[in-house]
């Protein structure tokens, strides 16, 4: 009987490492990416996976080149000509950095939702149709039907239903970000990037943006940037810990964070950075 | 390890490891000064062993506060986490080794007036000197954050099962030689248990100053030494 608890928990209990990651499929892959502000190297050889349907966190000090990082996911960067990547970042297999990638097409697979709320001068409903149009022809009924989807996977739809005509500046903070999350999800994207999503929030808004993160999960695959050590630990199931624009570990966030590999990531999180 | 950007929190969770370090050394007084009153049957030893005990037990209760208020406060992370989840299962053991210190006093204080049989106790000796030298070394083994040396406390504990196998038998012999024996020999049986569970307990801690320092835990299974079923 004890023979048995002892022998079947620990396989029961413990996803090693290698086990859960061999299980998921690379959504997206950046290979031995480097990235450059003009002269100044911001990101040296970062190599990291984005799995299908995983929420993958980059923490990090400021200045780590975490917001970098993700910038380039969506070469959100090509907008500056001063700035470059070198290396690959694969979306299902094709590197997105080469010159012949339609970074239009691209933005619409891979969405972003920023630091501070951004919604658009206009109503409720287009700050989402807006988005929808660029890259699609829909006709009321069906755009009426998409708004409302997005409303309701960004769980906003309850708190907006009655007044889709007023101004999207008229919410509470909290309700700007799910508006901005709706829009990017309204788009039908399949990976989205979060920078820093709520630290622009008060806690209960909080709360609901990570609990709709880890809803989002089940159909997009997430890499959120976060200085909130404890919101890693609540939204992700892998971590990446980044410092002077190096990936210093990376790892399921189980284990970054009781028990690191790397004394840099330890001091990190512990809070013993001087 | 270099300090935390919050002062004090460092100070809390040095406040921590002072605090195990005392209540360690409650329990070993209380234990040697237990195993004392049984074999000079001193029932005043035996008393103040006892009346020692609450006070362990409240210095769990403190420290389990402290730890639940550091958590709140300070939300750890990584070794800082291990270290609070090891201090109060750590307190917990000691509160236990102190409680089964108390029980050695009870039984002391109970077989005073007992025909005796000196030689029935050697054994009991043994065990009582291996059991203090465990706990002794996995308390430094916490103090000095050292793995190996809780590691080896681990391993050496089926030492002290052996012996209490040995005692087992000892005592049976001596009950059978003479049935006047028999109840002195029977608390003795109880006292060499009490001891087998303070080397568990002193393993338990091992096993916890392995886990903070590594953050790995040791294996489920143990060696063990004694087929003696737990009594």
């Amino acid at each position: 009987m004890t023979d048995a608890v002892s022998q079947s928990s620990p396989s029961r209990l413990a996803h090693s490492g290698a086990a859960m990651q061999g299980k998921l499929a690379e959504k997206m892959a950046i290979r031995n990416l480097d990235f450059f502000y003009g002269d100044n190297r911001a990101l040296k050889a970062v190599t990291v996976p984005l799995y299908t349907n995983q929420v993958t966190a980059f923490i990090g000090p400021s200045g780590c080149g975490k917001s970098t990082l993700l910038r380039v996911l969506n070469r959100m960067y090509s907008l500056y000509p001063q700035q470059r990547a070198a290396g690959e970042v694969l979306l299902d297999g094709k590197n997105i950095l080469d010159p012949d990638q339609d970074v239009n097409a691209l933005r619409a697979r891979v969405g972003m939702v920023f630091q501070k709320p951004t919604p658009f001068p206009m109503s409720i409903y287009e700050n989402i149709a807006f988005g929808i149009r660029l890259y699609e022809k829909l006709g009321k009924a069906e755009m009426d039907e998409r708004v409302e989807k997005a409303l309701r996977g960004a769980a906003i739809w309850g708190e907006v239903k009655d007044k889709l005509n007023a101004s999207g500046l008229s919410l509470s903070g909290g309700q700007q970000q799910r508006l901005c999350i709706a829009r990017t999800v309204a788009i039908q994207p399949e990976v989205i990037l979060f920078d820093e999503p709520c630290s622009a929030l008060d806690p209960i808004s909080t709360a609901k943006v990570e609990e709709l993160i880890d809803e989002l999960r089940s159909e997009y695959t997430i890499a959120i940037v976060t200085h909130n050590m404890q919101q890693a630990v609540r939204v992700s199931q892998f971590t990446a810990f980044m410092y002077l624009g190096e990936l210093v570990e990376y790892g399921e966030t189980d284990k970054i964070f009781t028990a690191p590999a790397e004394r840099r990531t330890q001091d990190y999180i512990t809070g013993r950075f001087g | 390890m270099v300090n935390h950007t919050i002062r004090a929190f460092d100070a809390d969770l040095e406040s921590l490891d002072r605090h195990i370090s005392e209540m360690g050394g409650i329990a070993e007084k209380m234990l040697a000064d237990a195993m004392d009153a049984l074999a000079s049957m001193n029932t005043e030893l035996a008393q103040r062993v006892i009346a020692t005990d609450p006070r362990l037990d409240l210095m769990q209760r403190e420290i389990e506060e402290y730890c639940v208020r550091t958590i709140a406060r300070r939300q750890p992370m990584a070794v800082d986490l291990r270290e609070i989840v090891g201090v109060i299962r750590i307190s917990a053991d000691l509160e236990r080794i102190g409680d089964l210190a108390k029980n050695i006093a009870k039984r002391a204080a109970r077989i005073a007036n007992e025909a005796r049989l000196p030689r029935a106790i050697v054994g009991l000796k043994s065990m009582r000197d291996l059991a203090a030298v465990q706990l002794n070394d996995v308390l430094d083994a916490f103090a000095q954050r050292d793995p190996e040396r809780a590691r080896a406390v681990w391993e050496r504990d089926v030492e002290l099962d052996a012996l209490e196998d040995s005692v087992f038998r000892d005592l049976l012999t001596f009950m059978m030689e003479d049935p006047r024996n028999i109840t002195f020999c029977t608390h003795l049986l109880f006292v060499s248990k009490n001891l087998e569970r303070v080397g568990d307990h002193t393993t338990n801690i091992a096993e916890t100053v392995v886990y903070i320092v590594t953050g790995d835990p040791l294996p489920i299974d143990r060696p063990r030494g004694s087929d003696s079923p737990t009594l």
